[in-house]
């Protein structure tokens, strides 16, 4: 399974702020992922409704994976020494070892 | 998975945020896994700082899922509470990838 989709499914039923590649950032309760990593966030609310009141009515909502620039986690949910070994070993699966230039 | 979380919504009415920052509002006939989607009678709502929003109908629409950056559950109950034509804001930022 891959990494950030599994890391995400670990950080669902937690608060998180999803900023869009329109500026918008949409603050919710991440419901669930998918391979794509679309979130479905619940409960949302957006930090400034004055300059984005598009989403008043909704309180639900799925975002497209594609348009996601930034998900703001809770720190203390990471455990960022966890993610760190868990990335280098899939480097270290997934590449051959770089042969030098001669 | 959060694709599958679209199903519960077929039949009810989405605001969908597209790409070009319109807010298209309809009742969610169907969708597929690039998240194309269908929406029956829907209309934009067309935002903008000098007037109330307006609503333009648009009727049978199918948006390509490239184009979709949210859908929304719309809250029928908020959504009663609001009243369109009192609010001003600039349009939503295209999608810039």
């Amino acid at each position: 399974m891959p990494l950030f989709y599994s890391f995400f499914k670990s950080l669902v039923g937690k608060e998180v702020i999803v900023e869009l590649k329109n500026d918008l950032c949409i603050c919710g309760t991440l419901d669930s992922v998918d391979q794509y990593l679309n979130v479905k966030l619940n409960d949302i609310s957006v930090p400034d409704p004055d300059k984005y009141p598009h989403m008043l009515s909704v309180r639900n909502c799925f975002i497209r994976g594609s348009v996601v620039r930034y998900v703001q986690l809770p720190a203390e949910e990471v455990d960022t020494v966890l993610l760190q070994d868990a990335t280098r070993k899939e480097v270290a699966q997934g590449k051959q070892p770089q042969k030098s230039a001669s | 998975m959060a694709l599958n979380s679209l199903e519960p919504l077929v039949g009810h009415n989405v605001s969908v945020v597209t790409a070009d920052g319109r807010v298209i509002v309809g009742i969610l006939k169907g969708y597929d896994q690039t998240v194309n989607m269908i929406l029956a009678q829907s209309h934009e709502r067309v935002y903008s700082s000098g007037a109330g929003v307006e609503k333009v109908q648009l009727g049978l629409y199918i948006i390509r899922g490239d184009n979709i950056a949210v859908i929304g559950e719309i809250d029928e109950e908020m959504d009663g509470e609001i009243n369109l034509a009192d609010i001003r804001a600039e349009p939503l930022n295209t999608v810039v990838h």
